[in-house]
């Protein structure tokens, strides 16, 4: 197959409903995946689905897969700025003190949360807004 | 005066066409600022436990439904870019619309579950959850309208067969934003 007839099948609406059925077929797996309650699962098919679906509608319908270097380097620069981001931030919030702080923050319990959010269909249960 | 090309429109001193580059530009500062507050919601979330209680009265349902929409709705814009550019500008036209119907339904399914959340006592106040949820999807929700306006102007343009170049551009908005709906998805309505 000649060059410009690869690159005309590569830009053909066939082509690109395919990819779709694919990113529907992910979409139904990270749905009922989580549903059957188990962790890792849930991971896998919840989050590690997501970033698959995002790669293929990244390289295939916003065409990063035939894009110059450049933009790739632009947007790893913006993607290292928020691993900074996170570092930066992860120590003072996940850790309960701090060199002159303390964090007052109670995780509330089980039953504490049984009445902040009642069954579903209990509507004489509701609660006012509280922000905690 | 003869007409002439604005500079900005024909340089590229880059290889890639002027607006394309643009557009790529404006996503990299959006990946700071969604990506920012997710990674911030994820630093609470794994920290808060207590969070799946609330995540558990979103709709996974309804959420589930918008990525359907929001997944098709990249299929229409990235056939639209197709037409474009073999110069098909009546189906390039249809399928613009067909992705701002998209925008439209998506934006419905979102109002509905706003008032369904709200009148159940589940507002912006009620936490910090709430307070995250709120603000993520209605910063999307806001590009999602964003998108619908531009190529409801672009739409105008194809019709008469002008600046074809445009629906790339916006195509490559209009995926970015479904890029972030995927991750929104899992993270506000799946984790429980």
């Amino acid at each position: 197959m000649s060059e410009a007839a690869e690159h005309h099948d590569d830009h053909s609406p066939g082509r690109y409903v395919k990819i779709w059925v694919i990113l529907l077929v992910l979409l139904a797996v990270s749905i009922i995946g989580p549903t059957l309650g188990i962790k890792w699962l849930t991971l896998i098919t919840a989050f590690g689905i997501a970033l698959v679906k995002a790669g293929m509608v990244c390289a295939y319908f916003m065409h990063l897969n035939i894009e110059l270097k450049y933009i790739w380097y632009l947007l790893l620069a913006t993607l290292l700025l928020l691993l900074v981001l996170f570092t930066g931030f992860a120590p003072d919030v996940m850790k309960p003190s701090g060199q002159r702080w303390v964090s007052t923050y109670v995780e509330p319990t089980e039953e504490e949360i049984a009445v902040h959010h009642p069954e579903e269909g209990n509507e004489g249960d509701r609660i006012e807004a509280a922000p905690h | 005066m003869a007409f002439q090309v604005p500079v900005a429109t024909s340089r590229s001193s880059t290889g890639i066409p002027t607006s394309r580059l643009a557009v790529w530009w404006v996503l990299a500062s959006e990946i700071v600022i969604f990506g920012g507050l997710l990674m911030s919601y994820l630093l609470f979330r794994l920290l808060h436990t207590s969070w799946g209680y609330e995540a558990a009265h979103t709709n996974p349902y309804a959420g589930g439904f918008n990525t359907f929409v929001l997944l098709t709705s990249s299929l229409f814009v990235v056939l639209a870019h197709q037409a474009a550019e073999v110069g098909d500008t009546k189906r390039s036209f249809r399928y613009i619309w067909y992705t701002i119907a998209g925008g439209g339904v998506f934006m419905l399914v979102k109002a509905y579950e706003y008032t369904s959340e709200i009148m159940h006592g589940y507002t912006m106040l009620k936490s910090v959850f709430w307070s995250f949820y709120y603000t993520a999807t209605g910063l999307h929700g806001f590009h999602v309208l964003c998108g619908m306006v531009i190529m409801g102007i672009i739409a105008q343009d194809v019709k008469k067969g002008k600046n074809l170049h445009r629906v790339e551009a916006i195509g490559i908005y209009w995926h970015f934003v479904d890029v972030v709906w995927i991750f929104l998805f899992p993270l506000l309505y799946i984790a429980k």
